[in-house]
C-alpha cells in the first residue's frame, strides 16, 4: 500500500504529513513531524507513555493508525504549555517531584491535563483511575497524586 | 542544602523537551537490529540469508567482523558480543544489521536463520550445582565466597533450638519506561562516539577501547538523558553500544539501536534468582547463637557483574543483627539463561529476604513476636557485624521499630485484623514489618580501586559546573550535585550547574551504582567545590565570609591570570577503614543506611489477590540533601519491592521468557502502589557531604519480607518465596483449609 498524506492539526498548528495508512500516530509525531516529546515505551498500548490528546481523547498513539488522524486535532506535550508557562500541571510535576526519570511524564502530564479539563476537583481515588492507564517504574506514584491534586488548587 | 529545590532537568522533563537517546537526530542515519540465538545452547553450524530481502543494501555483521576483542569487557571477559561458534543462552546475538528503513530491516531479521545444533542446558540452581552438565569453567560456579565469625561449628551443642529454612526469590525485570538504546558513530580515523542511554559512560568506554584498535582519546561515550535504569543499564549498555559501533564501523554511517519491548525483556538483564538456606541455633530466650547461611544465585550464562552481585548479597545475608558465631557461604552459578545482572539492591533484597522471612520463623518457634525476637538481636554501636566490621554509627534499630510501630499504628492494627479475620471474613488484613540496612558505596576495597574523581570549574562571571561522570537517571543527581556545591561555597543553587557526562570532558567518578552517588561522588562534589573556595583564599583574591559579588569579582581575577579555573578532587577511604579481601573480614562498607519497613495487605480469599493497603518506611540515611527527592527515591523502590513480591513473574521456557510484554509481565500501576509514608531520621554521617549517606538501593531490600510476613498475619500461612501469585496463594491457602 502506498503512502497517502494525512492532513491533521498539532497543537494549534495545521500540519501534513506522508504515511503508510497503518502507520503508528507516534511514528508520524516522531519521525516526520519530529515532536519527540511524545515517548515510546512498550508499543503495545500498556504503559501510555506515548499519550496524546486526539480530539480531546487521551489515546495511546502507538496504537492509533496514521489514516485515523487524518483531519483530527492533536496536542502533544509540546502543546501544553503555554509559551514559557508551564502549565500548572507540568508546574506541580516539576515541584512535587512528579518526575524523575521523565520518560513517562510527558504522558502522564497528557493524562492528568485531560482529568482536570473533564473533573476540576478529582479525589485521589479519581486521579488513581484517570492515570491508571500510564505506568511509571520511578516514582511508585505517591508523588505523582500528590502534584495533580496540588495542580487543581491552583488554577 | 535540606531545601526542596526544583530538579535542575524538571522543565525539560516535563514539557517533553529533553532528549532521549531515541529523539537524537543523524544524517544519513542506519537503524540497526539483532539477529538473536532461539536455542539456549549449541554450536552454530550456519547462517542463512533467506530469499525476498536485497541484502547488498544491508550492513552484515557477525563475530568474523570484531576489529579487537571478541569479548564485553568488564570483570572476567567471557561473554562475546557476537557469538562465534557456541551460543550460551537463548536470545545471545549472533548477526548484526543495518538499513536506512526500520521496516525492511525487522523484515531482513526475520529472514535470517541460524542453524543451531541443540546441546544439552541448564536452567536451575539445583541442575547447575549438581553438575547436570558443566556449562562454565570447570563446575559452573563463577564465583564463590565464605564469610565466619566465631566458632559456628561449636555453637549448635549450646543452642536451646536450631531452626532450618529455605528461601527462594525469582527474577525481576527492570522495566525502566525507556527501552535500552544507543547512536554510534566510527570510523577508523575519527574514531567511535556513542550516545546513549546508560548509567556508566567509562563502563562503555573501557568495553568499546578493547572492541576497536584506537587510543582512549578517539573513544568517546555521551549519556542521552536517561529514561530510568535501576541496574538495568548499569552493564548491559557496552553490549548494545558495541553492537552499534560495530555496524557504525563497518557502514561508515551513524546507527541507531532501540530495543523494542519485547526485545529488552528477553534479551537484557534481569535481578539474579535466589535460593538460600538457613540454619541457626538460638537460646530459649531467642538470643541467636549462630547463623549458618547458604546463598546461591543464578547468574546466567556469563559471569558479568555475578561476583559483585553475589559479594554484596553474601555481606548483607546476616543483616543488623548481632550473632557471635556466622559462616556464609555463597556462590554464583551458571545456567543456559541471558546473563542475569545488577538491578537495585545487587544480591541484598535476596539474601535480606530470606533472613527476615526466617526470623520469623525462628520467632514463631521460639514462641516470641516476630518485633520481640528482633529487638533481642539488633546490632548495636560497637559490636560487630559477620565480616568482623565494628560499627562506629550511633544505630538505633530499637528506635526505627518503635517509630515504624507507631506511624503504621503496628500493635493496634495487628489486634484488630485478628479480631476481625476471625469472623470468617472474605478478605483477611495484615500487618507485618523488615528490619534491614544496606551498605552505601562499593564493597569492600572497591571504592580505594576506583579511584573517583570529580572537578568543579568556575567561570568569569562565576558561575559553577561539576564535572562527573555520575549520570542523572531519575534519581536526581544533577540536582543533588548543584545542592551540595553550591552550599560548600555559599553560592545560590541556581549559580552551578551539573555538566552532562561526557568522556570527553568529565572525568571518570566510577559508576553510578550501589547508591554510591550521593555518599561517595556528592562528597567529592563537595571537596571539589571547597577546593575552588581554598584556591581563591589562598591566592588572597577572597576572604571567608564573602558575598555572591565577591565571589565573581575573585572569579573573574583569577580567570583573567590563570585563563582556567578548575578544581579536582580524588577519592580518599575514610581513616580506619580496612578491608582484607582475601579473608573477606574487615569494614565492607564505609556506611550503612539503616531501616524497618512494615506493610499491611489485603488478601482476598475469592480471587486470592493480595493488595498492599499501607506502607510505612522509616529509615535513617544521614542527611536528607533534599526531602522531596529522597522521598521519591524510596517510593519508588518501595514500589518495585512490591512489584517483585506479588506481581513480576519472570515465565520461563527453556531458558527463554515467555512474557516479555507488559501485557503479561505486570509491574504495579497506580491502581496497586498503596499509600507509601515515608519517614526520615537523620544522623549526620561525618564522613558524607554534609553528612549524608547512600539510600538509592535501600527501599528494595525491606518490601518482600514485609509483604510476605504480612500475609502469614493475615492468613495463617508461610510462603517463604517471591514472586507470591494468586495462584500460589490458592495453593498455600487451600492446603491449610
Amino acid at each position: 500500500m502506498g503512502k497517502v498524506t494525512i492532513n491533521l492539526t498539532v497543537n494549534g498548528e495545521p500540519r501534513a504529513a506522508e504515511a503508510h495508512p497503518m502507520e503508528r500516530l507516534l511514528d508520524v509525531l516522531r519521525r516526520q513531524l519530529q515532536l519527540t516529546g511524545t515517548k515510546e515505551g512498550c508499543g503495545e498500548g500498556e504503559c501510555g507513555a506515548c499519550s496524546v490528546l486526539l480530539d480531546g481523547a487521551l489515546v495511546n498513539s502507538c496504537l492509533v493508525p496514521a489514516l485515523q488522524a487524518d483531519g483530527a486535532n492533536i496536542k502533544t506535550i509540546e502543546g501544553v504549555a503555554a509559551g514559557e508557562d508551564l502549565h500548572r500541571v507540568q508546574q506541580a510535576f516539576v515541584e512535587h517531584g512528579g518526575a524523575q526519570c521523565g520518560i513517562c511524564t510527558p504522558g502522564m502530564v497528557l493524562a492528568a491535563v485531560s482529568l482536570l479539563e473533564r473533573n476540576a476537583r478529582p479525589t485521589e481515588s479519581e486521579v488513581r483511575t484517570a492515570l491508571a492507564g500510564n505506568l511509571c517504574r520511578c516514582t511508585g506514584y505517591t508523588k505523582i497524586f500528590e502534584a495533580v491534586l496540588r495542580a487543581c488548587e491552583r488554577s | 542544602m535540606g531545601r526542596p529545590v526544583p530538579r535542575k532537568e524538571g522543565r525539560a522533563k516535563v514539557t517533553g523537551a529533553a532528549r532521549y537517546v531515541d529523539d537524537l537526530a543523524f544524517d544519513g542515519l542506519l537503524y540497526g537490529a539483532t539477529v538473536r540465538s532461539p536455542v539456549a545452547r549449541g554450536r552454530l553450524r550456519r547462517i542463512e540469508f533467506g530469499a525476498g530481502v536485497p541484502w547488498d543494501e544491508f550492513t552484515v555483521v557477525t563475530a568474523a567482523d570484531v576489529p579487537g576483542e571478541n569479548a564485553v569487557a568488564l570483570i572476567t571477559p567471557d561473554q562475546p558480543y557476537l557469538a562465534a561458534e557456541f551460543v550460551n543462552h537463548a536470545e545471545e546475538a549472533v548477526v548484526l544489521l543495518a538499513h536506512e528503513d526500520p521496516h525492511l530491516l525487522e523484515r531482513a531479521r526475520r529472514a535470517v536463520h541460524l542453524d543451531i545444533e541443540p546441546s544439552p542446558a541448564v536452567f536451575t540452581i539445583e541442575d547447575s550445582l549438581a553438575k547436570k552438565e558443566i556449562i562454565w569453567g570447570d563446575d559452573n560456579v563463577f564465583k564463590s565466597y565464605l564469610v565466619e565469625k566465631g566458632d559456628v561449628d561449636a555453637a549448635w551443642s549450646g543452642a536451646d533450638l536450631i531452626v532450618e529454612g529455605e528461601y527462594r526469590t525469582g527474577a525481576q525485570e527492570h522495566l525502566y519506561i525507556e527501552t535500552n538504546g544507543v547512536v554510534a558513530v566510527a570510523d577508523a580515523r575519527e574514531g567511535v562516539t556513542v550516545w546513549g542511554s546508560m548509567q556508566c559512560p567509562y563502563y562503555v568506554h573501557k568495553a568499546l577501547l578493547k572492541l576497536f584498535p584506537l587510543p582512549e582519546e578517539k573513544i568517546r561515550v555521551v549519556q542521552a538523558e536517561t529514561g530510568g535504569g535501576f541496574g538495568g543499564k548499569e552493564e548491559y549498555p557496552s553490549v548494545i553500544a558495541g553492537h552499534a559501533a560495530l555496524l557504525a564501523w563497518k557502514s561508515g554511517r551513524p546507527v541507531k539501536i532501540i530495543y523494542d519491548r519485547a526485545e529488552d525483556m528477553a534479551a537484557t538483564t534481569k535481578r539474579h534468582p535466589s535460593l538460600t538456606r538457613h540454619r541457626t541455633a538460638v537460646t530459649r530466650d531467642g538470643k541467636l547463637l549462630a547463623m549458618e547461611i547458604d546463598f546461591t544465585v543464578d547468574g546466567g550464562a556469563y559471569s558479568t557483574l555475578s561476583s559483585v552481585v553475589l559479594s554484596r548479597g553474601t555481606i548483607h545475608a546476616a543483616g543488623p543483627y548481632l550473632c557471635p558465631n556466622v559462616r556464609i557461604r555463597s556462590r554464583a552459578v551458571a545456567t543456559n539463561a541471558p546473563p542475569h545482572g545488577a538491578f537495585r539492591g545487587f544480591g541484598a533484597p535476596q539474601s535480606i529476604f530470606a533472613l527476615e522471612r526466617h526470623l520469623d520463623k525462628v520467632a514463631r518457634e521460639v514462641g516470641l513476636s516476630p518485633a520481640e525476637l528482633r529487638r533481642r538481636n539488633f546490632i548495636r554501636e560497637g559490636e560487630t557485624t559477620a565480616t568482623g566490621q565494628v560499627v562506629r554509627e550511633p544505630v538505633d534499630m530499637d528506635g526505627l521499630l518503635a517509630r515504624a510501630f507507631e506511624l503504621s499504628d503496628y500493635h493496634a492494627k495487628r489486634e484488630r485484623f485478628a479480631r476481625e479475620n476471625a469472623d470468617g471474613a472474605k478478605i483477611k488484613r495484615g500487618i507485618g514489618f523488615a528490619s534491614f540496612m544496606h551498605g552505601a558505596g562499593f564493597t569492600g576495597s572497591g571504592e580505594v580501586f576506583l579511584q573517583s574523581v570529580v572537578g568543579c570549574e568556575a567561570d568569569a562571571e562565576g558561575r559553577v559546573r561539576v564535572l562527573a561522570a555520575s549520570t542523572e537517571i531519575g534519581q536526581g543527581t544533577n540536582t543533588i550535585f548543584a545542592q551540595i556545591a553550591a552550599d560548600a561555597l555559599r553560592l545560590d543553587y541556581e549559580s552551578v550547574e551539573v555538566l552532562r557526562p561526557d568522556t570527553a570532558s568529565v572525568p571518570n567518578s566510577g559508576p553510578t551504582v550501589a547508591s554510591r552517588t550521593c555518599m561517595i561522588v556528592g562528597k567529592l562534589v563537595e571537596s571539589a567545590a571547597v577546593g575552588l573556595r581554598q584556591t581563591l583564599v589562598g591566592s588572597g583574591l577572597l576572604s571567608e565570609g564573602y558575598t555572591a559579588g565577591e565571589w565573581r569579582a575573585a572569579c573573574a581575577a583569577y580567570v583573567e591570570r590563570h585563563g582556567a579555573f578548575k578544581s579536582f578532587s580524588r577519592y580518599e577511604p575514610p581513616p580506619g577503614i580496612r578491608w582484607d579481601e582475601g579473608a573477606y573480614r574487615g569494614d565492607a562498607y564505609g556506611a550503612y543506611a539503616w531501616a524497618v519497613y512494615v506493610a499491611e495487605v489485603a488478601v482476598d480469599l475469592v480471587s486470592y489477590e493480595a493488595r498492599v493497603s499501607d506502607f510505612v518506611a522509616v529509615q535513617e540515611v544521614g542527611r536528607v540533601i533534599h526531602p522531596v527527592l529522597a522521598a521519591g527515591q524510596i517510593e519508588g523502590g518501595v514500589a518495585q519491592s512490591i512489584g517483585w513480591a506479588l506481581y513480576e513473574r519472570v515465565a520461563w521456557r527453556e531458558g527463554r521468557m515467555t512474557n516479555a510484554q507488559m501485557t503479561n509481565y505486570i509491574i504495579p500501576t497506580a491502581m496497586d502502589a498503596p499509600p507509601i509514608r515515608v519517614h526520615f531520621e537523620e544522623t549526620p554521617y561525618p564522613h558524607g557531604p554534609a553528612g549524608a549517606k547512600g539510600i538509592g538501593e535501600l527501599p528494595m531490600d525491606g518490601g518482600a519480607p514485609a509483604i510476605l510476613a504480612a500475609i502469614e498475619n493475615a492468613t495463617g500461612v508461610v510462603f517463604e518465596h517471591v514472586p507470591l501469585m494468586p495462584e500460589d496463594l490458592m495453593r498455600g491457602l487451600g492446603r491449610e483449609s
